[in-house]
Order: C-alpha cells, then structure tokens, then sequence
C-alpha cells in the first residue's frame, strides 16, 4: 500500500519528516517497504508551451518545436514523439538538466539542427510504465493547459509528494486504505483525525428501482447495494485524481474507472462499474455460478465457472465475478452514460478460492480476502457515486437498490489489567492502558472488579479477542519499552537424548577421520531418490514439484553425495571426502506418509592424502574407507561387526562391496560405486558406504567395563599361509580364533601377497598370533603346542600351505 | 728452587696445557700424566725426604691442593669440550623448520551445523529439550495446529510442496511444537523446547532462496512466561551468536501462531549500529519472528489458555550463517564444494 503523505494531511496534521514517521509505523505498526519523492534526483524540468512545431528538415520522423519555457526567447527542442503537436502544455527538460536514471540533458545538434533540451514522456522523469495514462504511453505527456509555463512540473505530476509504501501483514487489513492507515496514525501520535464524508443526498429512493433490481443470498454477500449515475460523460479524470491514483501505483484510465480505484484506496472498499445499457433485463442477481457457466473475463479471458464462484448475474447469465474481476460484456467504456455501481461485502473464503482457481489475485480480492470495513460499505457507495456524477456531468439516481445488508456494530472484548502486565511483564497502569484504547478509538470503561470493557469500532474488525488487545496495548506503549527477563519457572535438566548424542557423535567420528559434512538436497530426481536403496521402498513425490531435478524424496544419501562430489570434481577439485547425515524416506505402499529413517554415508574419490615431501600419496580406496567405518562402529560400541561379501547392490562393483552386520542385523553396506554409475554422475574411481543410524541406536551396546592389564609378558608367533585365492581373511581369522586356546588374545594379518614368489591363483596371507595368560608367565613350549595344534587344522581346513 | 716453586711451576705449565686441549680423547692422558704415579706431582711429592720434617705438612697441603686444582680443570675442560662436541653435532643435524607440518587430515562439521549447535548449545544450558520432528508432515500440524486454517489467507505467505491434499514437506519446524505440546505433561513442569530441522518451501533457488533450508524454533509454556521473558530470552541468543556487545529490537508484525507478534532486529555487527551495507544503512538487522503463543494454538493442543502461557521464537540457521560470514548466495550451502566447506574450521 503507497501512502502519500500529502493525502493522508487530508484527514490528519502530523507535521513529521517522511522517514522519521516511516520509522515510527514500523516500530509500531507494519513494515515499510521504502520512502520515494519522485522529484529526487531530477532538476531543472519545467512547463513548456510548444508555439510552433515543424517537421525536421532531414528526418521524417523527428519536429522542431519552438518552446515557450518563460524565457525571453522560446528554445527550439527537437522531439521524436508521434503525439507532439503545437499548442500543448508538455515537460521540458531543460539544457543542463538531470532526468530519471540519472541522466544529464544538453544542448545539442540533431541532424544538423540545434536542439536546446528535450520534450519528455512521464516514464523519461522517472514514472513506472505500469501508472502511464494508456493515451501517453507511446509518446510525450501533455500537461493542463492551465499549467504555467516555465515552472517546475513537479507540484503539477505530483511529484513533490512524499510516498510510503506500507508493507502490510495480513492481520492488519485495516491499513490497505487511507482512511486505515489514517486511524493508525491517529493512535500513534495520539491526533484527531477529519475525514470527508459525502454530502446527504435528497433524492426520491424508489427512481433506482427503475433500472436494477439486485437480489443477493446474505451467505454469499451479507451487504450488496448498487446505484446508478445517469448522463455521464466518458474522459480523463482531473489531474488531482490522476495524480492520487498513480502515486498510489495505479494507472489513471477514464474518470469511471478512476473514481472506483479511488474509493478502493480511500476506504479499502472495492468497488465495481456496470455499463447499464449492456446489462440484460433489471435482475441482478449474486449467487454461485451453475454447472456450465462460463464468463469472458476484463481480461477477456474465456473462464469455467465452479459451483462455489459466487457471480454476479443479468438475466443473461453471470456478469462477473464477485470481487474479483468483472466480465467483458458489461464493461464500462467510452461510451457509456448510464454506470451501475455495486458496493458489497463478499464471503471472504469464497473470494479466496476463486482467486485462487482463477489465478486472479487483484487488489479487490485482496481486501475481500482479508476483510472489510462493513461500516462504510453505503458511504464509499454514495461517496463514489457523487463524484461520478460531478466527474462526468451526471446524475445520481435517486435511491440505493438493497439487496442485502447486514447491520454492522461495535464488538465488545473484556480483559483485565493484571492479564496484560503478566502477559507483557510490565506494570502498566491503569490510565496508560486506558489512554492507548482511546487512541485507538476504542470506547473504554472499567467495570467494577477491575475489567476493562472494551468497545471496537467496525474498521479494526481484526480485533475480537483479549490477546489481539494485548498486541495494541504493547506496540502503542513500544516494545522498546518492555523490560527483559528470563523465564523464572520451575527448572527443567536440558539434554540430548540417547539418539541425538549417537547422531551427534557419528559426525564428529567421521569429522575426526577426515571427511567433511556436507548437506543435500533432500528432494532429487525419480531416479536417484531410488539409487543405493537399503530396503524396498516405493517412492514419494511432490504433487506440483518446480523443476524436474526435485520431484522426489531420496531414500538414499548416497546419490547427493555423488552430486556433490560431482560438483566439486567439475571445478577440478578432484580429491573429496564427504560425508552426510540425514533422513531417508521410505514408504510401504498403501501408506500416505513415508518412515523417516536416520542415514549416514560416505563418500569419497581421489587421493585421500596427497604427494608431499615426506611421503607418498594416499589414493582412496575400498580398505581405507572400511577402516573408517570400522572405527565408527566400533567408537559407537557396536559390537560383533562383521563385513560380508555382497553382490546385490545394482549400483555397486560387484567384487568391491560388503554387506555390514552386527548381531545378525544388516546395518548397511560400503563399497567402490560400480563404474557405469560414475559414468553417469562424470565421477572417477569413488568409494562409498550408507549406513542405518536408527539400527546402530537400537542395537545393545558394548558395555565399558575395566578389565585388569595383564602383568605378564606376551608372546607371539608369525605364520605366513599359502591359500587359495578365493579364500577369505575374516573365515581364517574366525577359525584361528574358535579352534585356539585360552591364551590366544589376538590375530592380526600383517600381510598379504600375491606374485611372482607364489603359485598361481594362490595368495599368502601372513598373520601374527598373540598369547598371554593373565595369572602367569606363559612357557614358550605351552604357546607351541597350542599354534601348532592350530596350524595343523588351518592347514587341512583351508588347503593351506605354511610358507 | 724448592719444592714449593717446582709445584707452583708444575701448575702453572700443566693449566696451560689443560686449557689448550681440544680434544676430548685427550683428557685422559693429560690426566694420567699429570697425575698419575708416573706424573710429575708423584715424582715432586718424592723429593719430600730432602724436605726438613716440619716443612713437609706445608709442602703436602700445597701438592693436594696443586693435585685438587688440576683435577677440577681437567673436569671443567672435559665438561667444555662436552658442550662443544654436542653443540658440533646438534649443528650437523639441522633441519629446515620452515618446511611444511605434516598435515592433520579431519573433516568438518557443515557451517549451517556449527549454527545449529552453537544454539543448542545455549538453549540446553538454559533447561531446553531439544526435539526432532518429521519433515513429511500432515496439514493438520503444520498449519491447522499453527492456527491457519485452511483458505487462510496467510498461508500465502507459505508456498508449500504438498504430497497430497493432507501431506506436505513441512514448511517450517513448528509442527514439532504442536505435537510436543499436544503431549507434555505440565503437572512434571513447564515445555521449554527448541526444534532445529530442515524445511522445505515452494521457491525457486537463487542467491537469497532456496527451497530446502533449515530452521530452529523455540518454545516455552508455563504458568507466568511473559513478553519480557522472550525479550531477555532472544537478547541472550543475540548476544550468543553475534557478541556480547549486541541489542535488540521488537517490532510488530504477523504469525498466525503467535500474539503479539514481532520482528528481532540484532544491533549491526558489522558497523556497531553507524550504518553500513550489511544493514542497509539502518544499523539493525532483521534476525528472526517471535511472540506470545496465540490461544488458539494452545487450546488446539489442549493445553488451558487461560492458565497457560508462553512465547514462541523461529530464526534460519542458514540466514544466521550468512549474516555471520558474510555469505552472500544461499545455494552455497547445499553445493556442497569442499572449498567452501573447509573454510569453516576455527573451533571454540
Ligand atoms: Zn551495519
């Protein structure tokens, strides 16, 4: 909503500089979008008279224009405009003179002709093409012919006017009129306001049944009046209105349309013009539109009509859309002389759902939307048509036509004093309270236990219950006013829970490890939100998504991970380890609502460590990022992981992935990303791992108990195996260690080899076994025995050779 | 020349050889020759039977003193000749110091994380719980339970991904509150309560938007919890995130949720309130939405209005995060390029 300063001293004196009292209403009452004065920046722009106008001697387009801008001597101005014409008064920018953007005008030659200034349209003085009388906006603007030559132009385009444009929340309808934000002010500065009402009117009632009769059902319009203005002559408005109206934001048209826009700025009360010759049979009827019913639109849009539009219909169908936007068959044009106009209040839900369905958000609609004042429905009714009638040498018709109307009254809301200082924290007292509902215009008395009983007017309909009383009491008194306190009750322990200290930890374990959080996107594409999937899931999609690249709820971290590193890569940074934690979604079909599932993964591509002085690189690969995930489980408590040989992840290098479990329950899986996939995603060789939060939190938990260090010397044995390729590690470890003794402690493969010192298709696999006792010192004959006992079963169990 | 002289000479002569050795090896001989049996004191100390008898303690006392002085500067040579040999080898074992440290490989935590925890932080200090909620949401929480009805005409302010007419990505993390309330307990104490969790909302990413960020509510319900707690509260937050020398400032404004209603502006960090391009020349920054828990929220989740109150905050971690690093495109952060997330490493 732009307020212009200048109007609103119609109604109220403040006497305040613009910024100081944008400041104050957004202290105390809405956001302030910015404070304009057109005429800033500019200089030297000035009425002038175009005498004479002749056509440039070498350009079939271009005029010489002798300009009387006051001087002794007219200047000659070369214009290009189609619509220059002698005898105009018309904007001269001056030699010397600055315009809108900042640019500097001068004197020069144009085709061999001397050109002393320019003849400008409003949009070349800074006015937005939006606000252009349609007429001007192709040319130059022609200013009253009353104008005085070699003025400033500024008063007479209302460009000295200061103007604020209110950012108004939707609570505060109230302040989407003049008069609104008016009131406002008033309480603010604790003024009184004059506001115009329209003159009486003596009239015969009963002429306006003569053209109309409007019917209204009260569910769908509580109020619906209509006038008719007679013998109306079609034409620009009077600068004044057209001034008001484009400082406003809106485009001056022809003085029907113009004083309906009027009257919607000045009381928020929307309005709309009928051409009474166009309108079929006297009915006027609002009701919801019938199964098939269409209407041409302003917009001259062809519209489908619902049963739940509320229209406005002749005997020949709907003629517009309640509130929000009338039909082309009955507009108002250049020749109409017969205007109806209807002033009502519409459900404001249905206006809602029209303007949605049809897309059409206007500034009527809006209002409806957000509320009314029901109080000056007939006066903004009444005001409109007077000024119809002296705009357009007309006559009002004698009579409102009724169809509906509600009565509208104060409403009254009771609150106690002690309730607004506890609620506030203040100790306000009495008379302060009372002093801000008075200037508020709220009508106040103090009940005899201490209740105020407070009277709202109809234009702060926002108002009706003792929370929305508080609000006032505490941005009139200012919120700088208000003590700070801290909560004072009962105290409360603050802590993480189990689950949110486990997600908390596995990042920092990562983090600690060498990878780097990263956050995705959690909506993807139909095909990456089911990559990498650890359970089957059907999938969920956003009804209406923006783009093709987020339809879909991922169900793995994976694939953003690969985004993300694809990214990086693309910038040619080729070494990245990342890491993310988040939810997955997965859903079970006949459910609406997916589970949501906490994930962690891994990824990372390139070099783990680069060259450097001291040391060669380390590449990424599978058993780097296994130890890492090791690490994590294990730091985590998880006890009895075991990593398993798997083979049914799509997307995974078939002989590079491992299943994860732990007491039997699949936690996820980790491995080199099959090559096809990197394909896709522009990768190099990239290891992952995705792992089930939620399963690693319920499982039972290594308990940390104190087990006493043994003070006895250890002793071991290294033993070099000769196996099979295809024999795995984890199944010869598990073996050592069920088929040993007692004083077996640990087994640690220290090697592995494959090559020229071996037969092929074998592989050694050297391990080191350590014993100790906890009591005694073991005899190295003791620690014999049981390896060589072991060995022996190694050998006829895994084909073994000892090397 | 007496005893006495050739003992003196004998000293004089063997000091000088003692200070001229350079050579560590070489301290053991000085030492068996000057003093052993076959030395020169021994063989001095010998001419002591031409010596008259009450002479021949004088002559004793001076030759163990001559014997003690040589032996304390040989030590001390020795000692010497130490220090220089090792200093000798220290130098030969010198290494370029400014050569690169062997680097520490660790990871990061996200930036928008840091935020988050730099907040939770404060709040579980001040009695807090913290609760998740899920980002698949019913309607009915996010919004109905938030008091926007459906056709509410705020819910423009909302562009929403709906999965279905009742399921929706939710658009802010209040729907955690509305659930938590729903099941508090009052009689075992007041809700303090903040939700931190991503969010998701219909717009088209670019340098200011993007339609997944995150953000952390707050909520506190109890029997006397006033505008002046929620003032202190958020001055506390301020001054945790942006420094201790921060104000705020309160203005009006809307949420369905809450009533009054208001905006925090923070005190310019950048320019202490003179006016910069940070704050657009006003001295204050727009951080966060808060306000006095609306009755109808409270009576929707069951909870006795008029015995209860509280206030409600809700601030975007990602907002903070480019407030406070000068971030100037959102999309940053969901890029996830390790350039950008590395920058973020300074601890405590
Ligand atoms: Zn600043």
């Amino acid at each position: 909503m732009k307020v212009s300063t200048k109007w609103l001293s119609d109604y109220i004196t403040l006497e305040i500089a613009p910024q100081e009292l944008a400041e104050k209403i957004e202290r105390t009452a809405v956001e302030v979008d910015e404070v304009t004065r057109m005429s800033t920046g500019l200089k030297k722009i000035v009425v002038g008279f175009t005498k004479e106008v002749t056509q440039h001697p070498e350009s079939d387009h271009l005029h010489l224009c002798q300009v009387d801008v006051g001087e002794a001597e007219p200047l000659q101005i070369i214009c290009g405009a189609p619509n220059i014409t002698a005898g105009k008064k018309v904007i001269v920018a001056l030699p010397n003179s600055r315009i809108a953007g900042n640019v500097k005008i001068k004197r020069g030659k144009l085709r061999g002709e001397l050109s002393e200034g320019m003849i400008c349209s409003l949009q070349e003085i800074g006015f937005a093409e939006g606000v252009v009388p349609k007429e001007f906006a192709e040319g130059i603007y022609f200013l009253p012919d009353d104008a005085h030559v070699g003025e400033p132009v500024f008063d007479y385009l209302g460009m000295n006017e200061d103007v604020i444009d209110l950012d108004v929340t939707p609570n505060r309808a109230d302040m989407l009129s003049m008069r609104g934000t008016a009131y406002e002010l008033a309480a603010i500065y604790n003024k009184k306001l004059t506001l115009h009402h329209p003159a009486p009117m003596t009239e015969n009632p009963a002429e306006v049944s003569a053209y109309i009769k409007p019917t209204a059902a009260p569910e769908l319009a509580s109020t619906y009046l209509m006038r008719v203005i007679k013998d109306v002559t079609v034409k620009p408005s009077p600068q004044w209105l057209q001034t008001r109206l484009w400082n406003a934001g809106i485009r001056p048209t022809n003085n029907l349309v113009d004083v309906t826009n009027y009257i919607l700025l000045d009381y928020g009360q929307p309005l709309h013009a009928f051409d009474q010759d166009k309108l079929v049979g006297k009915n006027i009827q609002v009701r919801l539109a019938k199964p098939g019913e269409k209407l041409i639109t302003l917009d001259e849009q062809e519209r489908e009509l619902r049963t739940t539009d509320i229209v406005i219909a002749d005997e020949a169908g709907p003629v517009a859309l309640a509130g929000t936007m009338g039909g082309l068959r009955t507009a108002v044009g250049p020749n109409t002389t017969t205007v109806v106009l209807e002033s009502a209040v519409f459900d404001s839900s249905a206006i809602r759902k029209t303007a949605r369905r049809h897309n059409l958000h206007s500034e009527a609609s809006m209002r409806f939307e957000r509320g009314i004042n029901r109080a000056t429905v007939a006066e903004a009714l009444d005001a409109a048509a007077q000024l119809i009638a002296q705009l357009g040498d007309g006559t009002v018709v004698g009579g409102r036509a009724v169809a509906t109307k509600e009565e509208v009254n104060s409403v009254s809301v009771a609150i106690s004093l002690k309730k607004i200082n506890d609620v506030l924290g203040t100790k306000l007292s009495m008379e302060t309270v009372k002093d801000i509902f008075t200037r508020l215009d709220f009508t106040v008395s103090v009940s005899a236990a201490g209740q105020f009983e407070v009277q709202i007017p109809p234009h702060r309909w926002d108002i009706s219950i003792p929370a929305d009383l508080i609000e006032e009491v505490a941005r009139i008194y200012g919120y700088d006013n208000l003590p700070a306190t801290l909560p004072k009750g009962e105290l409360t322990p603050g802590h993480y829970t189990y689950k949110q200290s486990v997600l908390r930890a596995a990042r920092r374990l990562l983090e600690e490890a060498g990878l780097t959080q990263a956050i995705s996107y959690g909506l993807t594409t139909h095909e990456k939100a089911a990559q990498f999937m650890m359970e089957a899931s059907e999938e969920t999609k956003l009804a209406f998504p923006m783009s093709s690249d987020r339809t879909t709820v991922r169900m793995n971290l994976i694939s953003g991970l690969l985004d993300d590193i694809a990214y990086n890569t693309a910038r040619k940074v080729n070494n990245v380890a990342l890491y993310e934690q988040g939810r997955v979604f997965y859903r079970s079909a006949g459910n609406v609502r997916p589970r949501e599932v906490e994930h962690l993964a891994g990824a990372m591509t390139g070099l783990f460590r680069n060259d450097t002085w001291y040391g060669a690189k380390q590449p990424v690969d599978f058993y780097l990022l296994k130890g890492i995930v090791e690490h994590l489980l294990n730091s985590l408590g998880v006890k009895d992981v075991q990593f398993k040989t798997a083979t049914g992840h799509e997307e995974m290098h078939p002989g590079r992935t491992a299943d994860i479990y732990a007491a039997d329950k699949f936690l996820g899986f980790l491995g080199e990303v099959h090559p096809n996939i990197c394909k896709e995603y522009a990768l190099k060789a990239t290891y992952v791992f995705e792992l089930d939060l939620q399963q690693i939190i319920e499982l039972p938990k290594k308990q940390a108990v104190y087990t006493p260090v043994s003070r006895y010397p250890e002793i071991t044995r290294d033993v070099a195996l000769a196996v099979d390729q295809e024999v795995e590690n984890a199944a010869i470890v598990d073996f050592i260690n069920a088929k040993s003794g007692k004083y077996l402690v640990n087994v640690e493969l220290f090697d592995v080899y494959e090559g020229a010192h071996i037969a092929p298709g074998k592989k050694s696999l050297a391990y080191k076994l350590t014993y100790q006792d906890e009591n005694t010192t073991l005899s190295d004959e003791v620690v014999t025995a049981d390896f060589e006992k072991v060995m022996t079963k190694v050998k006829s169990e895994f084909n073994a050779e000892i090397r | 020349m007496d005893l006495k002289e050739r003992l003196s000479e004998l000293k004089k002569d063997a000091l000088a050889e003692i200070t001229n050795v350079d050579d560590l090896k070489k301290i053991n001989d000085i030492r068996v020759k000057l003093l052993g049996k076959k030395g020169p004191i021994t063989e001095v100390l010998r001419g002591m039977r031409d010596v008259p008898a009450d002479q021949r303690p004088r002559i004793g006392s001076f030759a163990n003193t001559v014997r003690d002085e040589l032996t304390r500067a040989l030590a001390a040579r020795k000692e010497k000749l130490e220090i220089i040999k090792t200093a000798k080898k220290l130098e030969k074992e010198k290494i370029d110091v400014t050569l690169p440290g062997v680097a520490v490989k660790v990871g990061q935590p996200h930036i928008i994380e840091q935020v988050i925890a730099q907040i939770e932080k404060l709040f579980l200090g001040m009695g807090y719980q913290i609760v998740d909620g899920p980002e698949i949401e019913e309607d009915h929480y996010n919004f109905e339970m938030m008091n926007l009805p459906k056709d509410h005409p705020a819910r423009d302010m909302q562009d929403t991904f709906y999965i279905t007419d009742q399921i929706l990505m939710r658009t802010q993390t209040s729907p955690v509150q509305a659930r938590t309330m729903e099941k508090h307990d009052f009689t075992k104490g007041p809700l303090k309560m903040i939700s931190p969790g991503k969010v998701y909302r219909r717009d088209t990413d670019d340098a200011t938007h993007s339609h997944q960020f995150h953000q952390v509510e707050g909520l506190v319900i109890d029997k006397h919890v006033t505008m002046a707690d929620l003032k202190g509260t958020l001055q506390t937050l301020a001054r945790t995130i942006f420094g201790e020398k921060r104000e705020i400032r309160l203005r009006p404004s809307y949420f369905p949720f809450t009533e009054p209603s208001v905006e925090v502006d923070v005190s310019c960090f950048k320019c202490d309130g003179q006016g910069c391009a940070v704050c657009k020349q006003t001295g204050w920054i727009e951080v966060l939405g808060a306000g006095m828990v609306h009755p109808n929220v409270l009576k929707m989740a069951g909870i006795d209005a008029d015995v209860y109150g509280g206030f409600a905050f809700g601030l975007g971690p990602d907002r903070f995060a480019m407030l406070k690093y000068g971030v100037d495109d959102i999309r940053e952060f969901y890029l996830n390029d390790v350039r950008f997330l590395q920058q973020f490493s300074q601890k405590g």
